[in-house]
């Protein structure tokens, strides 16, 4: 009884339901700008990478590696705390999509790369033998069969850093986690944060749930 | 330039900073070793149940596995941390991230190990039952052994999230590494010992990704 | 042939997988020291008969003996004891890709019968010789042809010291030229006394090597005899009509 008293306060519940999921707005927001920006720059990134440049490679290589290694909240408190100092102010907001984004960028570049490298050479020989361009090569005959290999891995990544909008909560985005941990002070009951992570289960379960498909259906390892 | 540098790159700033932070990177080190050793182990053990064919213990598993793949690991850390003192159990800011990544991570391995799993040919448990090898001892001797290797990039993989994951530690005021770089930041009121902090952590995952990343593109290849 | 007393004996069994019924009252008897062939099209149930003997899949219905002991009552914890006397060859070796192929031979000997390492690697060492695979004890199975992966199956089989062995298609999966390396062996184990019931498509070794031969389809035996008669003399239309579909393929 006491249990359901701290964690499920219908009296609680009811006063900060408005803004929970208000809150789940501005998380979606943040998380679908980010799978549309990392995607794509992802997907771009890959294929200047096909164009075979050593310079420009080996500073996309270095960019990949750099935001796959860093906690994403290591760069958000650089970003956050020093681009003032240099006269640049980002909005909260504006910190975690830039800082997700790229780290997703980083990921899905990796993953569309991986992609194209594993494109039978074949499949090149028959689109130049065919009388497409390089390019159209690339873009028609390669980069959709790198995407669908791609799929498994790449939607297990959208999954984890699009989680990480939770992070928003240390700088002060009015995301989920943050609107709740101060609900939960305000209230003094442990009930808004119940409400945060049923909220994020509400938004990341059928996302779980569509991995598990697509991996049933993309399966292309074994 | 030089109010670049001066913001991010202050030499003496840095040095200054150093101790401190080495002294969090120890603490960051101890919670990677709890953490991933823990999380290796219970995710072995959550695969073998969600694979086994008893209804209860396969479902409790398999539904263990996905939400806790869906709550971001940070709202599971607050929760931990400053919901469960409601209920009268007040934890260490060490036990709780323990705790609230252990949940988190020993899913994450458990997908992992399930796939891997998965992927070893049905003829070999056959094979093995028919000589007289009991379940024990065909996942031991013939089983796993394959399932690991043919998993060992995505276990690497994993073991990086859980390096960065650690950073959420300093939510909680746990002094480790970037708890310690954030301290500096607000005493010296320069970013500097954050980049530090990313330098560090480059130093040790850089490496690892770039393995990850030739262990991929060989598979590819293959 | 008569004189000897019935190794592996099949009552009465039946098997559904949901409503399809796969095998249907079936009766056999293998005594000791004959080698029992089963040919029949594909779905006729063969395989899972086969499997049924060492209950890699559980029968619906019907008992199974091995050596006057009835193998469809024990406990499923008694399973692998019961299991050491039961050897089973498969159409795909399945040999562990991890070991070596003397560890393949191994494994099985130590952790389930009980051998010491010494005893289980001597007589390993010696299955291999009798399958003339002494020399690649070392090597990895990916690193032997499809033939020699067989015959190491059956090695790792018949160092378990079996009552009977099972064959489920052993050489479909081979190349022709390496068929021939695989009979040789299996002629060589029935030379040596092995009850054996083989399921294959490998009629002229049928006819040479095997004392009866069943025909099974639609999950009923419909003929069994000595090979001649089988082949020389089908009595049912079924059998006729199976034996010209097959000899058109087999003579080609």
């Amino acid at each position: 009884m006491r249990f359901l008293e701290t964690f499920f306060n219908p009296a609680v519940i009811g006063q900060y339901l408005p803004d929970i999921i208000a809150a789940m707005w501005v998380t979606i927001y943040l998380a679908v700008a980010t799978v549309l920006t990392g995607v794509l720059l992802g997907a771009g990134l890959a294929c200047i990478r096909a164009a075979n440049l050593k310079s420009v490679n080996f500073c996309i290589i270095v960019f990949a590696d750099v935001m796959r290694a860093l906690p994403p909240l290591v760069l958000i408190l650089i970003l956050y705390f020093g681009m003032p100092s240099v006269g640049l102010s980002l909005s909260a907001e504006v910190v975690i999509w830039l800082v997700l984004s790229s780290v997703l960028t980083a990921f899905a570049e990796e993953i569309f790369w991986g992609g194209l490298t594993a494109v039978p050479a074949g499949q090149w020989e028959a689109g130049r033998a065919t009388g497409h361009s390089k390019f159209q090569t690339l873009i028609y005959i390669a980069l959709p069969q790198a995407v669908r290999m791609g799929i498994p891995p790449l939607v297990n990544r959208i999954l984890a850093t699009t989680k990480l909008t939770a992070l928003g909560s240390v700088i002060g985005v009015k995301e989920i986690l943050s609107v709740a941990s101060s609900a939960q002070s305000f209230s003094g009951s442990a009930t808004p944060l119940t409400m945060a992570a049923i909220a994020y289960m509400i938004i990341f379960i059928p996302a779980v749930i569509a991995s598990h498909w697509v991996e049933r259906r993309f399966s292309y390892k074994m | 330039m030089n109010m670049f540098l001066a913001t991010f790159f202050d030499i003496n700033i840095m040095m200054q900073a150093l101790p401190l932070l080495l002294k969090g990177a120890v603490t960051t080190l101890k919670l990677c070793a709890v953490v991933i050793i823990c999380g290796l182990f219970g995710g072995l053990m959550l695969a073998l149940r969600a694979l086994s064919p008893r209804g209860w213990l396969r479902w409790g598993s398999v539904i263990y596995i996905d939400l806790f793949r869906a709550i971001p690991p940070l709202v599971l850390l607050i929760f931990v941390y400053s919901g469960l003192p409601f209920a009268g159990l007040e934890l260490a800011p060490f036990s709780a991230v323990v705790i609230a990544f252990f949940m988190n991570n020993s899913a994450y391995f458990a997908e992992v190990f399930r796939a891997g799993i998965n992927a070893v040919p049905k003829g070999q448990t056959e094979a093995a039952r028919a000589t007289g090898l009991s379940p024990t001892q065909t996942m031991i001797h013939v089983v796993l052994p394959p399932a690991i290797r043919n998993v060992l990039p995505d276990l690497l993989s994993n073991t990086v999230e859980v390096v960065k994951l650690t950073s959420l530690a300093s939510v909680v005021s746990l002094s480790e590494l970037l708890y310690s770089a954030n301290m500096a930041r607000s005493v010296t009121y320069n970013a500097s010992p954050l980049v530090l902090a990313a330098l560090l952590y480059l130093a040790v995952l850089w490496p690892l990704v770039r393995i990850i990343s030739r262990y991929q593109r060989g598979l590819a290849v293959k | 042939m008569s004189q000897h007393r019935a190794m592996l004996e099949i009552h009465a069994l039946e098997k559904r997988f949901g409503q399809t019924e796969v095998l249907k009252n079936i009766d056999l008897k293998v005594r000791e020291g004959e080698l029992v062939f089963v040919i029949g099209p594909s779905g006729s149930g063969k395989s899972t008969m086969l499997r049924c003997c060492n209950r890699l899949e559980e029968p619906t219905s019907g008992a199974i003996m091995i050596d006057g002991a009835r193998i469809t009552d024990i406990p499923r914890r008694d399973l692998d004891k019961m299991r050491l006397k039961v050897g089973m060859v498969f159409q795909g070796f399945h040999l562990y890709p991890h070991m070596t192929v003397l560890k393949n031979v191994m494994l099985a000997q130590v952790k389930a019968l009980g051998r010491s390492k010494a005893e289980a690697e001597a007589r390993a060492l010696d299955m291999l010789d009798q399958v003339g695979l002494k020399h690649k004890a070392d090597a990895r199975p990916s690193e032997l042809s499809g033939g020699q992966q067989q015959r190491v199956a059956i090695a790792r089989a018949v160092a378990l010291d079996p009552k009977v062995m099972l064959f489920d298609e052993p050489t479909s999966a081979l190349d022709p030229e390496l068929v021939g390396s695989v009979l040789n062996v299996m002629k060589d184990l029935r030379q040596k006394g092995m009850t054996m019931l083989v399921v294959s498509h490998e009629m002229a070794f049928a006819r040479e090597a095997a004392d009866r031969v069943v025909f099974m389809d639609g999950g009923y035996v419909v003929e069994q005899g000595p090979p001649e008669e089988v082949f020389g003399n089908p009595k049912s239309e079924r059998l006729k009509a199976f034996l010209s579909r097959v000899s058109g393929t087999a003579a080609a």
